[in-house]
């Protein structure tokens, strides 16, 4: 168990965190080439050159491409007319046909973002070659727009994804192993016995979850180590907040994972809904995809979301710096769940007996 | 003389630990046979060789005539188990359970029925018989489990603790149902750490530490050690290091068994 | 000696069993109403949920403005942005400073930062400045927001310009195929659709078999002449039956609720779940064996399980786009290749001859599930 405990999440806190990428890259790109002029050969070795597309495949026709594309073997297909050069000279302009792979519908936006960019510095060149003082013309207006990228300017997902797999990954430990733990002891009918001792509910409780939250402080500890060593993940705010923050967090995960126990009779009964909850509270945090983009009541459903503010406080204190001021509501909204949960479920332990 | 059991330096460790040491015996047909020993000392392991579902270190074993390296499939259609543990499902009736293991024994769906009528009667379980076995007391479900384990009339059958935790009046009634089978031809092998039990055997081993350490005939294994009962018997020879006392390593042959109809000495 | 009926070489007696096996099975799911109940609602409910929730679209993105230069141009800017379902005009600010404390409030996800005399230099010089300052703490999601206001913008200037025709230039068609309205349910509804069956088909078998470890049954079974493999077999397939009215009802509600095209042939679609339903199921064998307990079992098919089945299946996150290790870690995630299939059969319409290199490798997977766990079996009986 052990292992399962300790080894198994850092392993994936490790190796996935690298995963949780929206960047767009490595485009699967073919063309195919009916003109066969030095200009559409200059314009396919733009497309070489750029980082951004891989594997260049040359195909005879447009039925090979597109059948590649069913296969998924490329992404997008860049279909140059017969006549291309020519029209370019004569009529001033050409067209180009470009074909994207739009099933993941956000990267397929981006790379026609990434395709215009490389036509559009095409078009440039072409023009300081083809230009005549005759064509000169009224200069276009620009806007020049800066990205800057506060906080992590490199766009590095790492620093931003490992935190949040972490807390993923204390999150779901701690509430398996609270969630199962008063039905085990059902199931093998170890319950009654200690019912039947002197022992106060409150004290059972506390002597049960201790355990939990030892460990998931624990978990915690060593992933944050790890973050720091192996992806260099910044610590700009105070260390001590974030600890405090956490062992409410810890709280609020122990409080549902009881009350899930003590509602179910099987341990089946209590995995089934701890999955369910987890798979909720991962995909609706806001780690993987943006709260913003969902419809309201969905917005509404994440409040209810420990992952999400867990995802917040962390954010703002490690990779922003913010103080014990700027996190007070996701502190007192966690302090609040923490105690409802708990409560619930001292309550709900009262009933089962 | 039908030796359906032969044991000869049958031996299981577990890393270095040896659970059960270099035992020795055999176990004649339509015997009833005790297998005794406190908590851990190996009795559990030892049955789990000879029913091929652990396999031993070193040491040979045959049952109902077949090797249990080599034949361990053969073995268990010839034999019958109940285990240590409760071992049928709360969560089905009666009925069902007995249909089940009726079912996984192959019994045609005839004799399944014949079969489940005759038991549930028996058992006196006719008003539960459509209840969970979850809801019977433990001594029913006991009774239960073991006519289960004789569901499809084995050879042998194998017994692990099966009064454990139950009260005097259903163990008694229990081992009424052993002698019955017994005396059906069917040969029993039962480990019980009740020492008092051991006196409705036809021939007991005692193991201490893995090691069988005496094995006899009840009334034999008294004279040997100049007990009252086999309690003291076995007191005796958990308090004295073993090497002193005399050894019983299947070199008795209890000349005297019987193997037509013996009379419960509860005197039914 | 009552004597044994004849127990093997008959075929009839092998059904016999069999079928008893699996009755004994229905029984123990239809008596657990709850878990019953849990195991096919918690499916529809998920679907449902993440069919609306999740989109790595932007939407409603709070914003603040920093305009130093509050002219007309400035003006139709910020307009136009706060007029896009992107964002939402939350704040204007005044000063430089006030940018870090927008941002460490959490209040804003970027701002736009428009230079002094915007409009006069855009007319002056052809060329003004803006600066798009995003909260990259999340920089998956600071990219989308700098890439939809650039686009904005650019927008914009080809407004501006509009009277100038530009000589020399190649314009691209560009065609969206497989899904024209880049409609974001598209992507997700096959990956949730995976994870679900996945994750429910696994929890199942490695619960119900390590359950029967716990309370003991295990033993007996194994000691009845059945054989390890006709054991698991028996208890599986009750699961299988399970799994694929799940996965029915998830199809439905995908085509019914979101309009989840299915091009290919509904047939095939059927088959290759049923494919990848015998493969999560014997992922779960598998785990049953090496674990003694339930709560092990569930450890490992939860913790094992849950998030690189999320993050390494494609489910989300773009395979092509990680790390070449990771990529090609990611080949020995079942989801991903059904995750695969899924896409083919539903949005691009194609039959078995795109897709039977996937099938082949999960059936693969399967067989070699099997096979360790019939071979653990064994060792597991010391
Ligand atoms: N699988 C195992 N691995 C290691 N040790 C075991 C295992 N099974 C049993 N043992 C040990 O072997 C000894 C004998 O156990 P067992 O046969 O169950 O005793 P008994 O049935 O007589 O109470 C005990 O000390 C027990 O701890
Ligand atoms: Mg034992």
């Amino acid at each position: 168990m052990l292992p399962i405990i300790f080894v198994l999440p850092l392993l994936q806190l490790v190796i996935l965190s690298n995963a949780a990428t929206f960047e767009v890259k490595n485009i699967k790109f073919g063309y195919i080439d009916n003109d066969h002029s030095s200009t559409s050969r200059a314009l396919i070795e733009k497309f070489n050159a750029s980082t951004y597309f891989d594997v260049l495949t040359d195909f005879p026709s447009e039925a090979k491409a597109s059948s590649a594309m069913l296969k998924g073997e490329i992404d997008v297909v860049l279909e140059i007319p017969r006549h291309f050069a020519r029209d370019l000279q004569k009529e001033k302009h050409s067209s180009l046909g470009v074909t994207i792979n739009a099933i993941d519908g956000a990267a397929a936006g981006v790379e026609n973002v990434y395709i215009t960019q490389i036509i559009q510095s095409y078009n440039k060149n072409i023009r300081t070659d083809l230009a005549q003082i005759s064509d000169a013309q009224i200069q276009p207006v620009i806007i020049d727009a800066i990205p800057l990228f506060w906080y992590n300017e490199t766009l590095n997902y790492k620093t931003f994804m490992v935190p949040g797999i972490l807390v993923l990954l204390v999150t779901m430990i701690t509430l398996f192993l609270s969630g199962m733990n008063i039905v085990r002891e059902k199931e093998i009918g170890t319950l009654e016995q200690i019912n039947v001792t002197p022992i106060k509910k409150s004290q059972f409780i506390i002597g049960k979850l201790f355990p939990f939250w030892v460990i998931g402080m624990g978990l915690l500890t060593v992933g944050l180590i790890l973050a720091r060593l192996i992806f260099n993940v910044p610590m700009l705010g105070s260390l001590a907040l974030m600890y405090v923050y956490t062992s409410i967090y810890i709280l609020v995960v122990l409080g549902i994972g009881l009350f899930i126990s003590n509602f179910t009779d099987t341990q089946q009964q209590a995995m089934f809904i701890a999955w369910f909850f987890v798979v909720i509270f991962i995909l609706m945090s806001g780690l993987f995809t943006p709260i913003e983009s969902m419809p309201k009541w969905a917005q509404i459903i994440t409040e209810f979301n420990p992952i999400k503010y867990y995802v917040e406080v962390m954010r703002m204190v490690m990779l922003k710096g913010s103080g014990f001021k700027d996190i007070l509501p996701q502190l007192i909204k966690t302090l609040v769940y923490a105690i409802v949960m708990n409560g619930l479920a001292v309550w709900s332990y009262k009933k089962t007996i | 003389m039908n030796k359906v059991i032969q044991v000869e330096g049958l031996t299981k460790m577990f890393g270095d630990f040896t659970a059960v040491d270099a035992i020795t015996f055999d176990v004649k047909k339509g015997e009833i046979f005790g297998f005794l020993g406190a908590n851990g000392a190996g009795k559990t392991t030892a049955m789990k060789m000879l029913i091929g579902i652990s396999n031993p270190t070193s040491g040979k074993a045959t049952v109902a005539g077949f090797d249990v390296y080599t034949h361990a499939e053969d073995i268990k259609k010839n034999i019958g188990y109940m285990s240590q543990k409760f071992a049928l499902y709360d969560d089905l009736t009666v009925k069902e359970n007995i249909t089940f293991f009726g079912g996984i024994y192959g019994l045609s769906r005839k004799r399944i029925k014949e079969k489940s009528e005759a038991l549930i009667k028996e058992l006196g379980l006719e008003k539960v018989a459509s209840q969970l076995v979850g809801s019977l007391p433990l001594g029913w479900k006991q009774k239960l489990s073991f006519s289960v384990a004789l569901i499809h009339d084995p050879k042998i059958v194998f017994l692990d603790e099966p009064t454990g935790g139950v009260d005097p009046i259903t163990r008694r009634q229990f081992w009424e149902m052993i002698y019955k089978a017994a005396n059906q031809g069917t040969t029993v092998f039962v480990t019980t750490h009740y020492m008092d039990e051991a006196e409705y055997c036809d021939r007991v081993s005692i193991m201490v530490n893995g090691k069988i350490e005496a094995l006899d005939t009840p009334k034999k294994l008294k004279e040997q050690f100049q007990a009252e009962s086999m309690n003291d018997v076995f007191l005796k020879l958990a308090r004295s290091p073993s090497p002193a006392l005399p050894k019983g390593k299947g070199v008795n042959v209890g000349e005297n068994y019987n193997n037509g109809t013996k009379s419960s000495p509860l005197g039914s | 000696m009552a004597q044994n009926p004849p127990l093997w070489g008959v075929r009839g007696a092998f059904m016999k069993r069999f079928i008893g096996f699996i009755k004994k099975e229905f029984y123990h799911i239809f008596r657990d109403r709850r878990s019953l109940f849990i195991l096919f609602g918690m499916p529809i409910a998920q679907i449902l949920l993440f069919g609306f929730a999740i989109t790595n679209e932007i939407n409603n993105v709070d914003i603040a403005i920093l305009d130093h230069s509050k002219d007309n141009t400035t003006e139709e800017i910020i307009n136009k942005i706060a007029a896009s379902k992107y964002f939402s005009i939350k704040q204007m600010i005044t000063r430089e400073a006030d940018i870090a404390s927008v941002f460490q409030k959490g209040q804003v996800k970027a701002v736009l930062n428009f230079e002094k005399d915007f409009g006069r230099n855009l007319i002056k010089d052809h060329k003004a400045t803006i600066q798009i300052i995003t909260d990259a703490t999340d920089p998956n999601t600071a990219n989308t927001i700098t890439n939809y206001l650039n686009a904005i913008l650019q927008q914009y200037q080809k407004e501006l310009n509009k009277d100038i025709t530009i000589a020399y230039q190649i314009i691209p068609q560009t065609r969206m195929v497989y899904n024209p309205e880049l409609k974001s349910v598209y992507m997700f509804v096959p990956g949730v659709m995976t994870i679900i069956l996945m994750l429910v088909s696994a929890m199942m078998t490695s619960i119900s078999i390590t359950r029967e470890k716990e309370l003991g049954t295990m033993e007996i079974l194994l000691v009845s002449p059945l054989k390890p493999f006709q054991v698991i077999i028996g208890k599986v397939i009750p699961y299988i039956f399970l799994s694929i009215i799940n996965a029915v009802v998830i199809v439905m509600l995908s085509i019914f609720i979101f309009n989840m095209p299915v091009q290919g042939s509904l047939i095939l679609l059927g088959l290759e779940s049923v494919l990848f339903i015998i493969t999560s199921l014997a992922l779960g064998i598998l785990i049953s064996t090496i674990s003694a307990t339930q709560q092990t079992a569930m450890m490992i098919s939860l913790m094992g399980l849950m998030l690189p089945v999320i993050l390494l299946s494609g489910f989300i996150f773009p395979i092509s786009s990680m790390p070449m290790p990771l990529q090609i870690i990611s080949n020995i995630i079942p989801a991903k290749w059904f995750i695969i299939i899924l896409k083919a059969i539903m949005l691009k319409g194609v039959g078995m001859q795109f897709i039977w290199k996937e099938t082949l490798i999960l059936l693969g997977m399967t067989v070699f599930f099997i096979a360790l766990s019939v071979k653990k079996y064994r060792i597991r009986l010391e």
